[in-house]
């Protein structure tokens, strides 16, 4: 569907449209106008549109990117209406389909879209403000610098005089569109939108249970899918009795997927190809689960089949024995440094693989009919999806539409796209539309996990307390032919504390595995923040410093460091550090019970700056209960919408500590141990605890705010574990059997 | 095999397997998507429905044996005070993020509210713990139930 026939399909078909198509500065904005338009075909163009105003006022806002509960369909078009200036209850909210070339890149990763947005998208507001105006000044015969807005009005300011958004619209079709950058934003002071408690645009139909998610796709004459693939990652079907589930009623079709066994590892993590696979397609999914279950499969003898979490830890620790393959920064003289200092330290710590665990289990809908394929797909990255289809289909990319579903939960899972290479192939072969949906099971097999890694830490203070030397051996892991880190599994040259400390040794190995990776909420940061701001707290402890101090001590006394993109604000963490300690109460801590303890951390990712001090309680069977976390945050100028932000980290920092508490996937044979929450827990509600959460407003553009949020908590917690019990946390999960009396 | 379900006061039928889980006849036969899948195993309460005013996991349910207990959903309660008053609470604090869990999660607050009208942090964890929130937004959930029923928040 072009965006015109959808604008014919929101207002109606008997109105006539004129899009105006904006393009200045790589700036994209349509302005769709309702009403009595003498419209030339010429004129009408599948639109890169983000704005249209219907003659009663209502104003359409398109949101461009996929929602997976990280706001972003609410926060967006806040940016916009507030440059336009309407009211909020005015707006409505269409979701973008997959069409990059009306809106660039359209994905929900890394925290971007509050970066990537900031500007532009205020300025889509500003412009389409500056049109009204301008239909306005030349209706009324003055300049536009006579004329202002107020709220969805166009108001002479001499006289007083008002024109509606909606009565003006149709003129704008007559206007040459400003130069984006020529305009000049609000004051900040002046917001009536951004910076206000704004409930996500569907909450109604979330607490209503209307049809929203991917699962809840429904096509006429539709079929439902469930798909086998061999618990080693890529084994061949062998055998699979066929013919036992088309036995089972309502199953349509069950096919074997041939596949690619070698696709899951090519390019990273939009390069995976349809691995090997059975297929059954029933008129219901319980019916294709029933057929699924009779398929007896066999699978072919795998290469991969002897990989083992256990073989992984001897593997670690032989490298850790011998020589290190290769070196990844060497400042100063390491060796010399730890045999000056008066204290030094040596730890080894490692994190397991972990799962995204999306409460919504990896589906997608699909339909091909004539050549073409239609896909609805909760998604958070749907033109490398699209790309990834064409190729495993044969198929051309603009033969492929995708309109992104929102997610039940993304966490960086939705960002790889096999579930719907998957739906698309098994509705060409069906021949009608089919959802298809993983199972739970399915779900923690088949994930592309966090990669676990182990890290061998020496380090030195001196006889001042200041830490001098550090040195880290990162073995990690490999999954590819060219040796390079698994996706998400490598570690920047700059991590942290590198470039504060004067002697420092970064090495890496890799632990060859064919398992599949990829990011998961902060990716790298939230294993890294552990292992090292873990360390850093035993380094203060070593120079028997106060560890809140030690950290800001050991951010020198730079504003920044470093060049962009590697540089860090100094002076901004520094303020986090100083923020938490307040909050928190953090000088009194000495006054807390016995077995009771405060830590604190602070991390640097995603462009926000983050300081947490956790105070946890341990009784004498090991049970940790985490009693309040804080958090102190420099995202920069402005909270966008404070209802989104607050959620997110609050809701970072429980997933954050809920992963240190009680998760990891482990494999045996090659295959993945875990299949549910039952032995893959997620955090309740009754262990769950108060965040409060301090916005430090600072002059720097605002930035994201779904991912920066979780890499402290889990050293904030481990650091307040040791507080309290005296023993320290250097491997996850916490289990109480490390913390018994 | 045909069953007549009693599902938000109206009678439905569905021509399903005796076997089949209560959540997958109102989702794909029925067409009532509110209600969720998301362990098949009644360990993430997104599948939770009011069995005669019981929180149920509806995964587990065999449509065989609901007989006619009166089932509601998501999809009924607006109609129903306390869920009514739940579902307010849950908008007004914007409870969710990702918002999967949710209908779940609201089905659990009302009848924890049915029978408790004004429940203690330690009522409130008894009875919302089977319900997992992958986004974790507890600390929401929680001050929604309080709000919902009359008290102070935090």
């Amino acid at each position: 569907m072009t965006y015109h026939d959808k604008v014919l399909k929101v207002f109606g078909a008997n109105r006539r449209e004129v899009l105006v198509s904006v393009g200045a500065g790589g700036l994209t904005l349509g302005f769709s106008l309702a009403g009595k338009a003498q419209a030339q075909d010429d004129a009408v163009k599948p639109l890169n549109a983000y704005v249209s105003v219907a003659p009663n006022g209502t104003v359409t806002i398109t949101a461009k990117n996929p929602e997976v509960g990280q706001g972003v369909k609410t926060m967006l078009p806040m940016l916009i209406a507030e440059e336009l200036d309407v009211a909020w209850e005015n707006v409505r909210i269409e979701q973008a389909d997959n069409d990059p070339k009306a809106f660039g890149r359209q994905f929900a990763g890394g925290s971007m879209a509050t970066p990537l947005h900031w500007d532009e998208l205020r300025r889509v507001g500003a412009v389409a403000r500056a049109m009204l105006i301008q239909a306005a000044a030349t209706a009324w015969n003055c300049g536009p610098g006579d004329c202002t807005t107020d709220t969805g009005a166009v108001i002479h300011k001499a006289s007083g005089k008002k024109r509606t958004y909606g009565s003006l619209a149709l003129a704008c079709a007559n206007i040459t569109p400003p130069d984006p950058k020529s305009l000049t934003l609000k004051d900040p002071k002046a917001y009536r939108i951004l910076g206000k408690f704004t409930p996500q645009y569907d909450v109604a139909k979330i607490v209503n249970g209307e049809p929203l998610f991917g699962i809840d796709v429904r096509r006429p004459g539709m079929l439902y899918a469930s798909i086998v693939k061999a618990p080693v990652f890529g084994a061949k079907v062998a055998s699979a009795d066929l013919d036992a589930a088309r036995s089972v009623k309502g199953v349509k079709k069950a096919f074997v997927i041939e596949g690619d066994p070698n696709g899951l590892f090519p390019q990273g993590m939009t390069g995976q190809g349809l691995l090997p696979a059975v297929v059954v397609v029933a008129d219901s999914w319980w019916a294709a689960r029933k057929g699924r279950d009779r398929l007896n499969v066999k699978w072919a003898d795998h290469p991969t089949a002897k990989l083992s979490t256990r073989g992984f830890d001897e593997q670690a620790a032989a490298f850790n024995a011998g020589t290190p393959q290769r070196n990844a920064r060497n400042d100063g003289d390491v060796a010399a440094a730890l045999k000056a200092s008066a204290r030094t330290v040596e730890a080894a710590y490692s994190y397991p693989f972990i799962s995204h665990a999306n409460l919504e289990p990896q589906n997608c809908t699909a339909e091909f009919r004539d050549g073409k394929l239609e896909i609805w797909a909760p998604t958070q990255n749907p033109e490398p999806g699209r790309q990834l289809t064409a190729k495993t289909l044969g198929l051309k990319p603009e033969d492929i539409t995708i309109h992104m579903i929102r997610g039940g939960g993304g966490f960086g899972r939705r960002l790889a796209n096999d579930y719907m290479v998957e739906a698309a192939w098994v509705a060409r072969e069906v021949g009608a539309p089919v959802k298809l949906l993983w199972t739970r099971e399915d779900d923690m097999a088949h994930d592309h996990y966090r990669p676990g890694g182990y890290h061998f830490f020496k380090g030195g203070v001196d006889a001042d307390g200041a830490l001098i030397a550090l040195q880290d051996h990162f073995v990690s892991f490999t999954n590819n032919t060219e040796g390079q880190p698994s996706p998400s599994a490598g570690m920047a040259a700059s991590e942290f504390p590198a470039r504060f400390v004067p002697n420092v040794k970064y090495d890496v190995s890799m632990i060859p595995a064919q398992i599949p990776t990829g990011p998961l909420r902060a990716p790298g940061s939230n294993a890294l923040s552990f292992v090292f701001q873990s360390f850093i707290d035993e380094m203060a402890h070593a120079a028997s410093a106060d560890p809140l101090a030690f950290q800001i001590r050991l951010l020198g006394t730079q504003d920044t460091v470093g060049e962009a993109p590697a540089r860090y604000g100094a002076a901004r963490m520094r303020g986090v550090l100083k923020a938490v300690g307040e909050m928190s109460g953090w000088a009194s801590r000495g006054k807390l019970p016995k077995g009771e303890g405060m830590g604190v951390a602070c991390y640097y990712s995603h462009q926000g700056y983050f300081a947490e001090v956790a105070h946890v309680a341990v009784d004498k069977d090991g049970a940790v209960k985490v009693r309040k976390v804080w958090v102190a945050a420099d995202v920069g100028s402005q909270i966008i919408n404070p209802a989104g932000a607050l959620n997110q980290v609050q809701g970072s920092v429980l997933d954050g500590v809920s992963g240190a508490l009680h998760q990891a996937i482990t494999f045996e044979n090659g295959a993945t141990v875990q299949s549910n929450f039952t032995d893959y827990p997620l955090m309740r509600i009754a262990e769950s605890f108060p965040v409060e959460v301090k916005f430090l407003k600072t002059d720097f553009p605002p930035t994201g705010l779904g991912e920066p949020a979780l890499p402290p908590a889990l050293p904030a917690l481990t650091n307040a574990i040791f507080a309290a019990t005296g023993k320290r946390i250097r491997s996850l999960p916490v289990t109480p059997d490390m913390l018994k009396a | 095999m045909a069953y007549t379900l009693n599902v938000n006061g109206k009678a439905l039928s569905a021509d399903v397997d005796g076997d089949t889980p209560l959540l997958w006849v109102l989702r794909d036969t029925l067409g009532l998507v509110g209600t969720k899948y998301g362990c098949g195993v009644a360990a993430c309460g997104a599948c939770t429905v009011h069995v005669d005013g019981q929180p149920m996991r509806s995964c587990q349910i065999p449509v065989e044996a609901v007989g006619k207990s009166k089932i509601s959903t998501i999809e009924g309660m607006s109609k129903n005070a306390v869920g009514k008053r739940v579902q307010a609470a849950w908008m007004e604090l914007d409870v969710a993020q990702c918002g999967y869990c949710q209908a779940g999660q609201i089905m659990s607050a009302t009848a924890l509210l049915t029978q408790t009208p004004r429940p203690t942090d330690a009522q409130i964890d008894e009875a919302m713990n089977g319900n997992l929130c992958r986004c974790a937004t507890y600390v929401r959930i929680r001050a929604a139930i309080k709000r919902a029923s009359g008290q102070k928040e935090a």
